[in-house]
């Protein structure tokens, strides 16, 4: 088989769905870590001169860039344990919410970069479309992908763990389990399911690199989109 | 049993009109329905609750939302006839980093070409040049994005050559003189019947901004 390389940035949660996808296919592949806020290497510059961000997935010494074009790639190349459903229109509904997590990650990931009366707005935004994922989209499922894990749930599993994290060091609480039940239960759901649980960056190691950044917003700079 | 098709849509959308392209290429029948964007129907209501955006594609009563997401529905569904994407997986993920990179990169400076003035629109002016410029060198020789079929790609940037008229009246500037082989591959592409016929006259769209900048106080 080819050579599998996944270009990533310790802990990137759009890196992280990469990794989920590919060991849920069991798909081998090299780690390489970038340093992506001081020093990209001309590795990275060359392989995604558009955005020179990672994750990047690098098969055959072609490279993919944008987490979501990568995991569509993963999919039509390693169908087995698949993230998407056979039917045209679950398809496009997969698509949906994958994308209206990428969309929405302003509003979601607002109360990082935000204090005082702003971060009590950011936060009720962030709220209003966590309400929106819960009840139109999660809905009465155990997963966004049905029964089985799916690309919509690899888009939101940084609310299942890098939440925990931000809220920790913030103070800020977006998903309190009486208000989004739906959401709580997926979050134990994600988090508990054997080949997830195996990949996720350590906790405490978490804590220490978030909180070595001041307010968060140098991360937050690093994890929006360019 | 026959489809029924329905697409909910705005004339002047740049992604309303993808929509239109890709079904046309296909030869697929619908009812077009135009939607008015400051009255919007029930029934848009409905089908995108959470967007309540055009377009939407009602395929047998069910809503597909998102034109890039429709364009990939109408090519798994109707798979045999014209197909939209290409068949290699490598090539499929350029397709959709670079209608990616036009829904970030170029739509956000087209808006502000239209909506801004001075220091702003020059800004947003340079901004949409430089990502025309690296969608051109995209294309290099070849005569669409993917190659010599017409495809995914082409239908996701096309749609805004309606614009261009509307951009370089507003922002004083000549498109072609900056990106001339982008226009060589619009002329190319507008030369399609799905195309031409999909695309508003770009001098009813420049009509319908300067009176879309009156409601908004913006002139």
């Amino acid at each position: 088989m080819a050579q599998v390389t996944l270009l990533g940035a310790w802990p990137s949660p759009f890196v992280y769905r990469v990794i989920w996808a590919l060991k849920l296919k069991g798909v081998d592949y090299e780690y390489v870590e970038e340093d992506i806020l001081y020093n990209k290497s001309e590795r990275l510059l060359k392989y995604n001169p558009v955005h020179k961000m990672v994750p990047v997935l690098v098969h055959a010494g072609k490279p993919i860039a944008e987490s979501a074009v990568i995991l569509e790639y993963i999919e039509e190349t390693w169908p087995q344990n698949p993230l998407l459903p056979k039917d045209p229109h679950g398809r496009a509904l997969a698509r949906f919410w994958t994308k209206f997590g990428e969309d929405k990650n302003p509003a979601l990931f607002g109360f990082l970069r935000t204090e005082g009366e702003q971060q009590v707005k950011a936060t009720k935004e962030g709220q209003e479309q966590l309400r929106i994922l819960e009840e139109q989209g999660l809905g009465d499922k155990k997963f966004f992908g049905g029964d089985e894990i799916g690309m919509a749930d690899l888009e939101f599993g940084w609310l299942a763990w890098w939440l925990e994290v931000w809220s920790e060091i913030t103070g800020v609480t977006l998903i309190e389990a009486e208000s989004f039940p739906r959401l709580h239960a997926w979050i134990q759901r994600f988090k508990e399911f054997p080949t997830i649980k195996e990949t996720l960056p350590d906790r405490s190691a978490m804590l220490t690199h978030y909180k070595g950044y001041k307010g968060l917003r140098t991360p937050y700079l690093a994890l929006a989109k360019s | 049993m026959a489809d029924v098709v329905i697409l909910l849509d705005a004339y002047a959308s740049v992604f309303g009109m993808r929509v239109r392209v890709a079904l046309a290429e296909k030869g697929i029948k619908y009812e077009y329905r135009e939607e008015d964007l400051r009255n919007k129907s029930q029934l848009l209501l409905k089908m995108n609750p959470v967007h309540k955006k055009i377009p939407v594609l009602i395929h047998n009563g069910k809503p597909v939302c998102e034109s890039l997401i429709i364009v990939h529905y109408i090519d798994e569904v109707w798979k045999d006839k014209a197909p939209l994407l290409p068949s290699d997986p490598y090539q499929r993920a350029q397709a959709r980093f670079w209608a990616d990179f036009i829904d970030k990169k170029l739509y956000d400076a087209q808006k502000k070409i239209w909506t801004a003035k001075g220091e702003e629109q020059e800004t947003a002016k340079k901004e949409f040049i430089e990502a025309l410029k690296v969608l051109e060198g995209e294309l290099g020789g070849k005569p669409y994005f993917m190659g010599e079929r017409f495809g995914f790609l082409d239908i996701a940037l096309i749609t805004f050559y309606s614009w261009f008229h509307t951009y370089e009246t507003l922002g004083n500037f000549s498109i072609e003189a900056e990106c001339p082989k982008l226009i060589s591959w619009a002329k190319r592409c507008m030369q399609k019947e799905s195309v031409s016929k999909s695309l508003p006259d770009p001098k009813k769209v420049y009509e319908y901004i300067l009176e879309m900048k009156k409601k908004l106080g913006v002139e």
